[in-house]
């Protein structure tokens, strides 16, 4: 490597504490460090030994492979049994996935060894040169491109010049407009409103059984789906299971028996029956299920970022990230039933732009 | 001066006479505590009597917290809820796994030796029941796991006991230094009667919102867990979810990838 490709450019002023200027000017290339041959360089039985090590580890390889075959049918599926130390664990994937490491893993440790014991190592410098073309080779492009211009009249018919542009701009559109409404349609009041209407029945998630108020006792939870979306779904105009899913991740509610004498908010007192109360059980922060709900505190904590709610106090948030109280659904009793007396006042689960 | 007063003297004969002391104080002590007596020594046919011998036990072992007519008292340190009403069940749950008598207040009973026989542990359960009716233990029908459904169990448990005790029933935390037990290696009666009291935070599950059979499922799929049942691809780690994968990634993995890039940088000898 030549010293003006790698050379350090002059500086701009000296250094004011170096007393002597003449050694500060540039650094010396060092250069590289001498080369030693390894062993297998110079003995040609340390090559000859590094050699059947790194066939040794293809042949371990090769073996991992077949065995791996061999035991993927031969081994039972539900094999369980105890190692010392670590303890009882299903033997079947542990002998496939202790197969499937060797062979991979003996084929690189084998190239790695090779690599650094059998093929060169003598150190080599790649050169660096400037990326920018000649001024001749510059020069001549630009006469190109300006010759093309001017052949194609452009210069003379600035009306051709608009259109060309116009179409290529106008282009964007057949390619846009499917992009943009293959999103899907606008959510609507979709995230506003759930299924959730006045005399629907409360259901026992999952076997979908409905719910006689005096079916709770003192500090009993249910988790609750409304009716028609659990159970027992596969008549006539049964939903979907696509259906199932969102009510699930929108209209799933928690219904808790509290004393009424606990129970602090008068509206969270109207909204319930005895005592009985439901709320949503989609958390106001980012949407996970609440319902770790502490029966003496009577607090109800959410496991994914322990948003905590007060279960006394119309669900207000006392710890945590999120900012809103669980939404209450209004219930009552109709024919001995638990049903919802109306949909949910506000949207539930977690914030979103329009709602800030 | 007789050789007995030159002794009293002695630097020694403190620590010997303080020996002595805590020796008799430690004896007399242990010969007169009040015992819970032994099993069957006072087993008797009736119920009444039955009665009175829980009540003897729960005036010796449970009344400091609880109340003398277990009414429930408050205090800082001798606060316990009122037993009218809890049934024979929850008096199963509470002594038969260890959890009461407390040893020390705090924010929950932890599961610990346990310190009566079963004998006694009736008897305490009758007198309970004596003040006023409440759950009763199961009957074996619900908890022989005969016929019962293990995916049903798991539908429920996933939906009623996961977020809490974790998916494979291994336990999680809760508030304030309270936490869900894991569920490994518990009788199926005292799972079956902690679903239908609800004891400490937990909620209740009485028999209209999971029927005994849903319970019966429940604790078939709890034991299928214990037996491996959820368990496939290699080791659980505990299966307490992405903190003991991570541990085990960034500890022993990240361990081996270092261990590779140093060797893959040394050059040959």
């Amino acid at each position: 490597m030549t010293d003006d490709q790698l050379a350090v450019p002059e500086p701009h002023s000296t250094p004011a504490s170096t007393g002597d200027a003449d050694t500060i000017d540039r650094f010396q290339d060092p250069g590289l460090p001498a080369h030693r041959p390894r062993r297998a360089d110079v003995d040609e039985k340390a090559a000859k030994r590094a050699e059947h090590q790194v066939s040794f580890m293809f042949t371990l390889s090769i073996l991992a492979s077949l065995a791996f075959a061999i035991c993927y049918f031969a081994v039972d599926p539900n094999l369980r049994g105890r190692l010392i130390i670590i303890g009882p664990m299903n033997l079947y994937h542990l002998i496939l996935g202790l197969t499937m490491a060797a062979s991979l893993l003996f084929i690189g440790l084998g190239a790695v060894h090779w690599a650094k014991t059998l093929m060169p190592d003598t150190e080599v410098a790649e050169e660096r040169h400037l990326q920018a073309s000649d001024q001749a080779a510059r020069d001549e492009a630009a006469g190109i491109l300006s010759q093309g211009f001017r052949d194609s009249q452009l210069d003379r018919r600035p009306v051709l010049l608009a259109l060309t542009g116009g179409a290529l701009a106008l282009f964007a559109i057949p390619v846009a407009l499917p992009t943009i409404f293959g999103l899907g349609p606008l959510p609507g009041d979709a995230l506003e409103t759930t299924v959730w209407k006045r005399g629907m029945r409360l259901m026992i998630d999952p076997s979908g059984t409905p719910i006689r108020p005096e079916h709770l006792t003192q500090g009993s939870v249910i988790h609750v789906m409304p009716e028609g979306f659990v159970g027992d779904t596969h008549g006539e105009d049964a939903p979907s299971a696509l259906e199932i899913m969102e009510v699930k991740a929108t209209a799933s509610v928690l219904l808790v028996k509290l004393n009424p004498g606990d129970i602090q908010s008068q509206k969270q007192l109207d909204w319930g029956v005895d005592g009985i109360v439901a709320y949503s059980k989609i958390c106001t922060h980012v949407g996970c299920p609440v319902a770790l709900y502490e029966r003496q505190t009577h607090h109800l904590l959410c496991p994914c970022h322990q948003s905590t709610f007060d279960m006394t106090d119309d669900c207000k948030v006392i710890f945590g990230p999120a900012k809103r109280p669980l939404p209450q659904l209004p219930i009552m009793v109709e024919n001995g039933y638990l049903v919802a007396a109306d949909g949910f006042a506000e949207p539930v689960g977690p914030s979103y732009w329009e709602r800030g | 001066m007789s050789k007995l007063a030159a002794y009293r003297r002695s630097p020694i004969a403190l620590i010997v006479l303080l020996f002595l002391g805590l020796t008799f104080t430690g004896t007399a002590y242990a010969a007169l505590q009040p015992t819970a007596p032994a099993d069957g020594a006072v087993a008797s046919a009736t119920a009444s009597d039955d009665v009175e011998e829980g009540k003897k036990l729960f005036l010796a072992n449970c009344a400091s917290c609880h109340g003398t007519n277990a009414e429930g008292k408050t205090g800082i340190n001798t606060a316990g809820p009122s037993l009218v009403g809890v049934g024979s069940a929850a008096v199963d749950f509470q002594v038969g796994t260890g959890r009461m008598p407390m040893a020390a207040p705090g924010v929950q009973a932890a599961e610990k030796p346990v310190v009566f026989t079963d004998k006694e542990i009736e008897q305490l359960g009758i007198f309970i029941d004596s003040l006023g009716p409440g759950p009763q233990v199961p009957d074996a029908q619900y908890i022989d796991l005969v016929n019962a459904d293990i995916a049903n169990g798991g539908k429920i448990f996933r939906t009623n006991c996961a977020m809490c005790h974790n998916s494979s029933a291994q336990g999680g935390a809760l508030t304030r230094g309270k936490f869900a037990p894991d569920l490994m290696n518990v009788e199926p009666k005292h799972l079956y009667e902690a679903m239908l009291t609800g004891p400490q935070s937990m909620p209740v599950f009485n028999d209209h919102t999971i029927t005994p059979q849903e319970k019966e499922d429940v604790i078939a799929f709890i034991k299928n867990i214990e037996e491996g049942g959820n368990d496939f691809g290699g080791h659980t780690l505990g299966s307490v979810g992405p903190a003991g994968d991570a541990l085990f990634i960034w500890t022993i993995g990240i361990g081996l990838l270092i261990a590779a890039a140093i060797w893959l940088g040394r050059k040959a000898a």
